[in-house]
């Protein structure tokens, strides 16, 4: 086990905790900047689309996992990016004006849903998000002029000085760089004040309040910022599809982002991008698990959403950490190998008191 | 008239997320899916087994009850005392699995019984009626006087209350808290049977019915959450403004004005018509 000797207060913030960290690291980035020399172009896809699913989980995850507000509706950020986007780049913008633009807009449709609902928490900010989404879903298929409705919006290749990234590979790189971009951005926040005080709002708002927090402001901000970041991944996204068609980001989608965030363990970056490389890679491996399977279960056409609730369920009850947590919890098993006490992870669970004050 | 009967409906399935809500302060998002399999037992037992309808409504709701008890008890138990966000996601989670075990069980194309209303017109005054709505309409009325005695009279239903409001002291005043509300599971789970017996006739029935539910939830909002003749009301008041909207709005605002209005509540009185929620301590 290695022990870290803090011989300074900045040492506390560091974004790396030790060598050994920098170079963990900086492998995994050598491995997937020359992933497309080693994968041919279909699994190069793949993983741009998991790498799309980890910007979008990134931004769940600050909002649900940092800031306590669970929101059910993050597939209308997602789609409302990728529909700002597509616009943008169909009335001849280039794509690196449109896609800041798009996460603007998305921002300011994530203020538009975060202001009014300020005062909610919990379920009630759950139920709103919901409507919401529901009702942006239909603002996609009735505002024919700008979104095409059931008919679609083709999306052209993203352009950067004119050159267009028509190959799989440039566009995996594209993704990349926001990827890492993002998660550099998230990380970085949270170690500032405001990062600070998006975590104190989820463990407490009474208490952060308490301590001279802008209860208001910084919800409002964190709301804004996840959805910034998750209608950039929704740019990403309508770019990887190339056809956008509103069905494509209704509720189950939502459920799906919101699936990664817990499955991957919430509250932890490391838990979003395991969780959107589990939800991006489990289609394929139910495709390819499809074969062994006996015809009367691999027809069903219920499949794929059975299996995540599945899966959704036992993470909740067997693992509420989620991925990273139980990787958490083997590394410190081997650390302290023989004295690995199985209480360390035990969560205290509270008698609940009503939220009614009558 | 159609829009009181299919309020009705959203005001039972709304009083089945308040049941649950109100003891356990849990929010079951497979509420409609609860609902869906109520309605396709139903169907088996009617049109599969060839039973007559009261008996077979009789049925699918103890079938359902038996069912939401050991829900709980298998699955929701473990998470009790754990974070709210838990249990949302875990009956999401649910309400998926329930979704693709009537697909795969029933399939997936729309499926209809008999029933002794269906197609049937009552004729008040020069008003006509049709039975279907009616009979919706009475059943919710009727369930609701059952339901109001019960939780106003009984020692099950004053224990609930208690659990509700409190589980530390309910469990000292010797209630068997857990079980109180495995019974409130099946309580609920058998409310949303009803309502997708009397649904059926109206609708077809199939595995995707349950994203009513989420209607529902708006319902249960405007309704305040926390209140039974609540959650009646707000599913009334949702299932006549959407008729309202369908017939005068801009085409789209049939689907989108249950949720318009939800929001609305939500933002403009966050505690519903008949606010219950205060500020939670620390």
């Amino acid at each position: 086990m290695r022990f870290v000797f803090k011989t300074s207060y900045e040492q506390d913030i560091n974004l790396f905790r030790h060598g050994g960290d920098r170079f963990w690291y900086g492998l995994l980035l050598l491995a997937l900047a020359a992933a497309p020399l080693l994968l041919d172009t279909f699994y190069l896809g793949e993983l741009s689309f998991i790498l799309i699913y980890a910007i979008a989980a990134t931004g769940l995850m600050l909002l649900v996992g940092y800031t306590g507000l669970v929101s059910l509706g993050h597939a209308a950020f997602l789609g409302i990016g990728a529909y700002a986007n597509a616009y943008f780049i169909s009335q001849g913008m280039p794509f690196l004006v449109s896609f800041p633009l798009a996460g603007l807009i998305t921002a300011a449709a994530g203020l538009l849903i975060g202001v009014p609902t300020l005062r909610m928490s919990g379920i009630y900010l759950a139920i709103a998000t919901l409507a919401f989404a529901y009702i942006v879903e239909q603002v996609f298929i009735r505002w024919e002029s700008v979104t095409g409705g059931f008919r679609g919006l083709p999306v052209d290749a993203p352009d950067i000085f004119g050159y267009q990234l028509w190959e799989r590979w440039e566009f995996y790189y594209l993704c990349l760089v926001v990827l890492v971009a993002v998660i550099l951005g998230v990380a970085n926040l949270l170690r500032s004040p405001t990062g600070r005080a998006f975590v104190a709002i989820r463990d407490s708002e009474i208490s952060a309040q308490s301590m001279g927090i802008n209860l208001a402001r910084y919800k409002a901000m964190a709301f804004a910022l996840s959805a910034f970041i998750t209608g950039l991944a929704g740019a990403l996204y309508g770019h990887h599809i190339s056809y956008l068609a509103p069905d494509a980001f209704d509720i189950r989608l939502s459920i799906i982002l919101l699936l990664m965030v817990v499955v991957g363990g919430v509250g932890s970056l490391h838990g979003a991008v395991y969780g959107a490389i589990f939800a991006g890679a489990l289609p394929q491996v139910i495709a390819i698990l499809r074969d062994y399977l006996p015809p009367a279960i691999s027809q069903t056409p219920g499949l794929e959403p059975a299996l995540f609730g599945v899966i959704l369920v036992f993470f909740i009850l067997f693992e509420p950490f989620g991925i990273y947590g139980r990787w958490l919890k083997i590394k410190l098993y081997f650390q302290m190998f023989p004295l690995y006490k199985k209480a360390t992870f035990k969560r205290q669970k509270s008698y609940l008191k009503t939220e009614r004050l009558r | 008239m159609n829009g009181i009967a299919v309020g009705c409906i959203y005001g039972l399935i709304a009083l089945g997320f308040v049941l649950i809500y109100k003891a356990t302060e849990m929010v079951n998002f497979a509420q409609g899916d609860l609902m869906m399999l109520g309605a396709f037992v139903a169907y088996t037992l009617i049109s599969g087994l060839g039973l007559p309808y009261w008996l077979g409504l009789a049925g699918a709701v103890i079938i359902m009850a038996v069912f939401g008890y050991l829900l709980d008890a298998v699955l929701l138990r473990p998470v009790i005392g754990q974070p709210q966000f838990a249990i949302v996601m875990l009956t999401i989670g649910l309400g998926f699995i329930l979704r693709a075990a009537a697909g795969f069980i029933w399939g997936h194309d729309p499926l209809s019984f008999e029933t002794p209303f269906t197609g049937k017109v009552v004729n008040a005054g020069g008003v006509v009626i049709a039975t279907e709505n009616l009979a919706i309409i009475f059943g919710t009325v009727l369930l609701c006087a059952i339901l109001y005695a019960f939780f106003r009279f009984t020692r099950l239903g004053v224990a609930m209350q208690a659990s509700s409001q409190n589980q530390l002291a309910a469990y000292y005043m010797g209630i068997p808290v857990k079980r109180i509300f495995s019974m409130i599971w099946a309580l609920s789970a058998g409310v949303a049977a009803v309502a997708g017996i009397l649904l059926a006739p109206k609708f077809l029935i199939d595995p995707n019915m349950g994203f009513l539910g989420i209607k529902a939830f708006a319902a249960a909002v405007l309704g305040g959450f926390g209140s039974i003749p609540g959650a009646l009301l707000g599913g009334l008041v949702i299932g006549v403004i959407e008729q309202i909207a369908g017939v005068y709005g801009p085409p789209g605002s049939h689907e989108t004005a249950a949720y318009l209005a939800l929001l609305l509540v939500l933002v403009l009185k966050p505690g519903g018509i008949f606010a219950q929620i205060g500020r939670k301590k620390v």
